[in-house]
């Protein structure tokens, strides 16, 4: 059997990063708050300062660790939250037509219209900061292309001759939604889904930047790429650990994305076997 | 049991509603079948024989409608059933298999599980039970090594097994009535008769009604005790299969049965081209007035290009739609 290259590097970018926000007490060096130290400003990474420390002497890997946790919970959470209303909306939509196609698509073009980040804002604004008014406002803003991806599925999975036939069977609407339209379309789903925590993981950073989201000192790794950005040429360090967290988060979860949707279609399993 | 009637459809008209104006896309449908009965119906493409069997388990759609007559399975009108009602009569005492046993099963559900939700959908089983029985249908259309075949997906059987497993799954719960919509098409000839000997043979041992629609007189003739012929909408001939070879009375079945290639008819007759009947079914919305045949037809005169013909009883059983029927 040959081994799925994406789906392991992804599963094990993933799993590294689930694990390091889980082990983040007992893996950091120091405080991620506490120990600012201004002795260490700005070091440069060397044995004793991993990622280095920045205008507070702060361990920046330290942050990152701790970081990990907002990020992925952030990442994690509001996706799933897009997702099912996506999905359900999308197929709902998809499967019966009608006004309720019309109302879905009216409001996915609405959210389409406004921009994600700017809605996201106002939430925020009538919530207030912190972290569970970020999973509100982004787990309501994105799912718009979910929905577009769950309504086409539903549309042309609909005429299929596997749920005319569910239908002339029996099967109820929600039971032909959930057993023979859902299966059909996870895997796009599956791939949009991790891309959407991807961009969930840099929306955290820009409403953290705005100063609505994790408020600081706390890290997350957007909070803490938008703080280093005065310094980017002084003190690169600042950037580059946070920034490449959250590169290989992302990357391994589109990899992972692309190795499941391998493995949720049946015909490709079964060619690999 | 046998005598009385399990399904009995009079008058059945269904329109076409192209949002300008109502036209009967089928009208005047009137057959009746009888428990364990195997009946057929044949015609072309397009002449309402598809819709009709959509009627039945009343799953017609905008544009199409039951625009009328009566449609009583077990003694009970079902035109009228709420959506519910006639779900539960779906697939549980009226099921249907399809033409394409390809695209008629889901890709991504094991064919266990799509047979056992029958079971778990309708006899409210737990799926313990249901896999159980799943496995036992699987066996009973004569699939081998059932129990490592129901974790099998559709893509990894060949046509003739997606075939059995359609049958497996219409034949779950033991219904009344089975319609095959052209059961066999997408299939070669060798399990295509296969295929038609298990349905049948499954259908007599627990007496299970056939409805069986195809445009293929010969294959509906041998399954069938008694054949009703469709053409542009209306029955115009219900007949005994075997009297329908042998003394055809409607002009349109006369054409069929002689339009049917016969094994040694070169040698008894020479190198002739097959007969074909002149002309092309008319469009829905362009029906001709009077007999519906008389474009095409050999024999019309002045009478069927202006009354439609009602039907007649004939001696042998069974009646015609014609003014001159033989």
């Amino acid at each position: 059997m040959k081994l799925r290259a994406n789906l392991v590097i992804g599963g094990a970018l993933f799993a590294l990063a689930i694990v390091v926000g889980l082990l983040a007490p007992w893996l950091a060096h120091t405080d991620p708050v506490m120990d600012a130290n201004l002795m260490n400003a700005e070091e440069p990474p060397s044995w004793t300062w991993w990622f280095g420390t920045d205008a507070q002497g702060r361990d920046i890997y330290s942050r990152v660790l701790y970081g990990a946790r907002v990020s992925l919970t952030v990442g994690i959470v509001s996706q799933l939250i897009n997702s099912v209303i996506g999905v359900a909306l999308g197929l709902s939509a998809g499967y019966f037509g009608g006004w309720w196609d019309d109302v879905v698509n009216a409001l996915t073009n609405l959210m389409l219209a406004i921009p994600s980040l700017i809605f996201a804002l106002a939430i925020m604004a009538v919530l207030g900061p912190g972290l569970t008014s970020l999973l509100i406002a982004l787990g309501l803003t994105n799912w718009s292309f979910t929905c577009r991806l769950a309504r086409a599925s539903a549309l042309s999975l609909r005429s299929q001759g596997y749920v005319q036939a569910a239908t002339v069977l029996g099967y109820g609407d929600v039971r032909i939604m959930i057993t023979q339209l859902l299966p059909n379309m996870l895997g796009p789903i599956v791939v949009i889904g991790t891309l959407g925590m991807g961009s969930a993981v840099l929306s955290e950073a820009a409403l953290s930047f705005l100063g609505l989201g994790v408020r600081p000192p706390f890290p997350s790794w957007g909070s803490m790429l938008s703080e280093a950005r005065e310094q980017i040429t002084t003190a690169p360090w600042l950037s580059i650990f946070p920034g490449l967290a959250i590169f290989l988060t992302v990357l391994g979860l589109n990899l992972l994305g692309d190795g499941l949707r391998d493995i949720l279609d049946p015909q490709s399993r079964s060619r690999r076997t | 049991m046998t005598g009385s009637p399990l399904l009995e459809v009079e008058d059945l008209r269904i329109d076409l509603d192209d949002g300008l104006r109502r036209v009967a896309a089928a009208e005047g449908i009137s057959f009746r079948i009888n428990r364990g009965e195997t009946f057929g119906l044949v015609g072309e493409s397009g002449c309402g024989k598809s819709i009709t069997a959509l009627a039945l388990i009343g799953l017609l759609r905008p544009p199409l409608s039951i625009g009328g007559g009566v449609i009583r399975f077990d003694g009970q009108e079902i035109q009228h059933l709420s959506a519910a009602r006639q779900r539960q009569l779906r697939g549980n005492r009226i099921a249907m298999i399809f033409q394409e046993p390809m695209t008629a099963l889901n890709p991504v559900s094991p064919v266990g599980r799509q047979i056992a939700e029958m079971f778990v959908l309708h006899k409210g089983k737990s799926w313990r039970e249901a896999n159980q029985l799943a496995v036992e249908a699987l066996a009973s259309v004569r699939v081998p090594a059932p129990e490592r075949r129901v974790k099998d997906y559709p893509h990894q059987l060949s046509g003739g097994m997606r075939q059995r497993v359609m049958i497996a799954i219409a034949l779950a719960c033991g219904p009344d009535l089975l319609i095959a919509d052209e059961p066999t098409t997408a299939l070669d000839v060798t399990v295509q008769a296969e295929i038609i000997e298990l349905m049948r043979n499954l259908c007599a041992e627990r007496g299970t009604a056939i409805l069986m629609i195809s445009h293929d007189l010969g294959l509906v003739a041998n399954v069938c005790r008694r054949v009703a012929v469709m053409y542009a909408g209306r029955i115009v001939e219900e007949r005994g299969s075997a009297d329908i070879f042998r003394a055809p009375s409607h002009p349109y079945t006369q054409g069929l049965v002689d339009s049917l290639p016969r094994l040694g008819s070169r040698a008894a007759l020479g190198r002739s081209r097959l007969k074909e009947i002149a002309g092309v079914v008319p469009a829905i919305t362009r029906f001709p007035d009077g007999c519906r045949f008389n474009p095409r037809c050999a024999q019309a005169t002045d009478i069927c290009r202006a009354t439609a013909p009602q039907t007649e009883g004939l001696e042998a059983g069974g009646f015609v739609r014609c003014h001159h029927h033989a």
